[in-house]
């Protein structure tokens, strides 16, 4: 099925599925009820799980394919979300033109950046992607004002031109984001019983286009080239004394992750028009490392997972506070309430970062795999038990990173 | 004219000379094995065969082309395969794809982007790969991880990822250092065969003199960096300044 092997079918198949049906998995509390808290099924949430998880399918194909790691890949985002701002004040609201440049210039930078930064590799590599983002960030603050807005960042207006499309509305407001009319704010609310689960334009305009840049990840994956830099990763030396020059492979390789990280700014952009500097910092460019690793680099659906609890984490647990945490545990005895509070208070709210560290490390430590290594030994565990008569498994030569 | 063709190659290290005025040449299809105690300055000869290392002065010439100066990517592509001292071989990967890549240097040159096709659907490469893993008897082990291999089957490995390339020179680094008697042996047999049968010539740096003896057509002898014979086997054997620069150490 389009040129994928089964097993590939299937996960994408899957995936589908239940990114489609996200809106009702991700909500499964009652509104009323105390877990309410718990659900991630609102749109802004739910874009940016999505959004984050295009940034890290793309970083994954230079990180987890090649082994170079970038710390500076936030300033391709930063890129594409300038880029689809500028579309939308000067030609449209329309978000095809807009996510479109967003691609084409963050890839154009990507080649600047990659052809240099790529003369070195290793630690040397790092720094000069990284040295390249701060000075992005730097440049957008103070020299680059015109374009970038400085610190108030870049903003839609009512005096913009937009050449193609409508400049203001009927009420007098500036136009929003939209696909040929199709507003990305719009949601339509469905109650079931005690249920509400929302249904936002925005969130399948993101879907849609995370299922096509995850296809196009796992052919590339499958594909000559993406063996080529799996090889550069094995062994550097041999690629090169076996007739291949690896340069090319790998600026091929950031210049495809760079617009993949275009495209998840323009997106971001497309569900809220502005466009700051701070995208570019260099914290943005570690979240992206962090969860590339979380969710098992060099795996497929590792970094998208990776990008789905590090933003869970950073919106729901975040949100949790210490009289959140008396009601819960109201059924003890005080003391005891006390102290289990005073216990769990510094993970929750704003020590999400101190958990998310813990699970990282527990996870570098004991899964050098990511979340998908866990996944693969517990399926491992049920499969040994369901079936203790072994038969030989023809596995395919190619799947060596499912 | 040999097909490989070295002039007064210089090389220093910092205060020591690693090759002092070096003229080597290698006939067109024949073996010809280069010998010499630890430290001759023999793996640096042949970095300067492929690109790793530039000498300071001289020349080096394929098939009347310098390759002085070209990356190491274009030397292979001009037809010059090596086989390192340790293995250099794709550890992440499987057997199978190890021997498809210098499959797809060959067919495709330096750079192709090829993000589009499956690797599956690479039907001519897939056949060229379990060919040689047939002549190299590793078709039982292409699903293994190379990096899982022992160490005579990852020397197997790269010579067979080097022949895949059918280059018209093949550089070997010691290629039976550290076997076992058995290994050296199938190695040996391996080598004749190819030698035998493909038109092809090997440069072959080795220590162990059963291995020289049963291969090489022409023998050079390196000591300090510079060549001391040059001779047929027969010669070499019973040559008395090799017998003291070298052999009496290992015979
Ligand atoms: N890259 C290098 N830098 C400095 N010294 C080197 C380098 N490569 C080799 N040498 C030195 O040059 C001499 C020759 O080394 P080599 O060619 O490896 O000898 P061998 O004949 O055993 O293969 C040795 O003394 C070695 O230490
Ligand atoms: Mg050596």
């Amino acid at each position: 099925m389009f040129g994928l092997n089964q097993k590939d079918g299937q996960l994408i198949l899957i995936i589908a599925i239940l990114v489609f049906l996200a809106p009702f998995l991700l909500n499964p509390f009652p509104v009323e009820s105390e877990l309410a808290q718990f659900n991630a099924g609102y749109p802004d949430l739910m874009q940016r799980f999505i959004i984050f998880g295009i940034f890290a399918i793309g970083f994954n194909i230079l990180f987890g394919l090649t082994g170079y790691l970038s710390f500076g890949h936030a300033a391709f985002l930063g890129v594409g979300s300038y880029s689809a701002v500028w579309m939308f004040k000067l030609l449209s609201m329309n978000i095809i033109p807009a996510v479109i440049l967003a691609v084409l210039v963050s890839g154009v930078f990507a080649l600047v950046i990659g052809y240099i930064s790529l003369r070195r590799s290793g630690i040397y590599f790092s720094i000069l992607t990284l040295a390249f983002a701060q000075m992005s960030f730097a440049l957008a603050y103070s020299v680059l004002t015109p374009i970038t807005g400085g610190e108030t960042g870049l903003q839609l207006a009512l005096d913009d031109p937009r050449i193609l499309g409508q400049q203001i509305t009927e009420q007098g407001n500036i136009p929003v984001p939209s696909l040929f009319g199709l507003e990305m704010r719009d949601s339509m609310d469905v109650v079931i019983g005690p249920w509400l689960f929302t249904f936002n334009v925005g969130y399948y305009v993101c879907a849609i286009i995370m299922m096509i840049s995850f296809y196009i990840a796992v052919r590339i994956f499958r594909s000559p080239f993406g063996m080529m830099l799996r090889a550069i990763k094995s062994n550097q030396q041999r690629v090169n004394y076996t007739g291949l020059y690896s340069r090319p492979y790998m600026l091929a390789a950031f210049v495809v992750s760079g617009m993949y990280a275009g495209l998840a700014g323009g997106l971001m952009a497309a569900m809220d028009p502005l466009a700051g500097a701070e995208r570019m910092f260099w914290t943005a460019s570690g979240e992206v490392v962090l969860m590339t690793i979380l969710g098992g680099a060099g795996t497929l659906i590792g970094p998208v997972l990776g990008a789905g609890m590090i933003k869970y984490m950073e919106n729901i647990i975040s949100k949790i506070n210490e009289t959140i945490l008396h009601e819960w545990f109201r059924w003890m005895p005080d003391g005891i309430e006390d102290l289990v509070v005073t216990l769990i208070y510094p993970f929750i709210g704003k020590g999400w970062h101190l958990t998310l560290g813990i699970i990282f490390m527990v996870v570098v430590i004991f899964l050098p795999g990511g979340l998908v290594e866990g996944g693969q030994r517990i399926m491992r565990l049920f499969r040994r038990r369901s079936k203790s008569r072994n038969t030989t498994n023809s596995s395919d030569t190619f799947d060596s990173a499912s | 004219m040999g097909i490989l063709e070295v002039k007064n190659v210089r090389k220093r290290f910092g205060g020591l000379q690693a090759l002092s005025n070096v003229n080597l040449s290698v006939t067109e299809n024949s073996v010809h094995a280069i010998i010499g105690p630890n430290g001759a300055g023999k793996s640096t000869l042949l970095n300067c065969f492929v690109g790793k290392l530039i000498p300071d002065s001289g020349s080096v010439m394929f098939d009347g082309q310098s390759v002085l100066g070209r990356a190491p990517h274009e030397i292979n592509q001009m037809g010059i395969s090596r086989v390192f001292q340790t293995p250099e071989i794709f550890g992440d990967l499987s057997v199978m794809e190890n021997m498809m890549i210098p499959c797809f240097a060959k067919r495709d040159g330096a750079f192709e982007f090829n993000a589009v096709s499956a690797i599956s659907s690479q039907k001519d490469i897939i056949e060229q790969a379990e060919q040689v893993l047939e002549d190299m008897n590793m078709v039982n082990k292409r699903h293994m991880h190379a990096s899982a291999l022992s160490r005579g089957d990852k020397r197997r490995l790269e010579i067979g990822m080097c022949l895949s390339q059918e280059p018209r020179l093949l550089l070997l680094d010691e290629p039976t250092a550290g076997m076992a008697r058995a290994d050296t042996n199938n190695t040996i047999d391996l080598l004749k065969e190819i030698r035998d049968k493909r038109n092809i010539t090997i440069a072959i740096i080795e220590h162990d003199m059963h291995v020289v003896f049963s291969l090489a057509e022409r023998i050079t002898v390196l000591a300090q960096g510079a060549p001391l014979v040059e001779d047929t086997p027969e010669n070499i054997k019973g040559h008395p300044k090799v017998r003291e620069a070298y052999l009496g150490e290992t015979v």
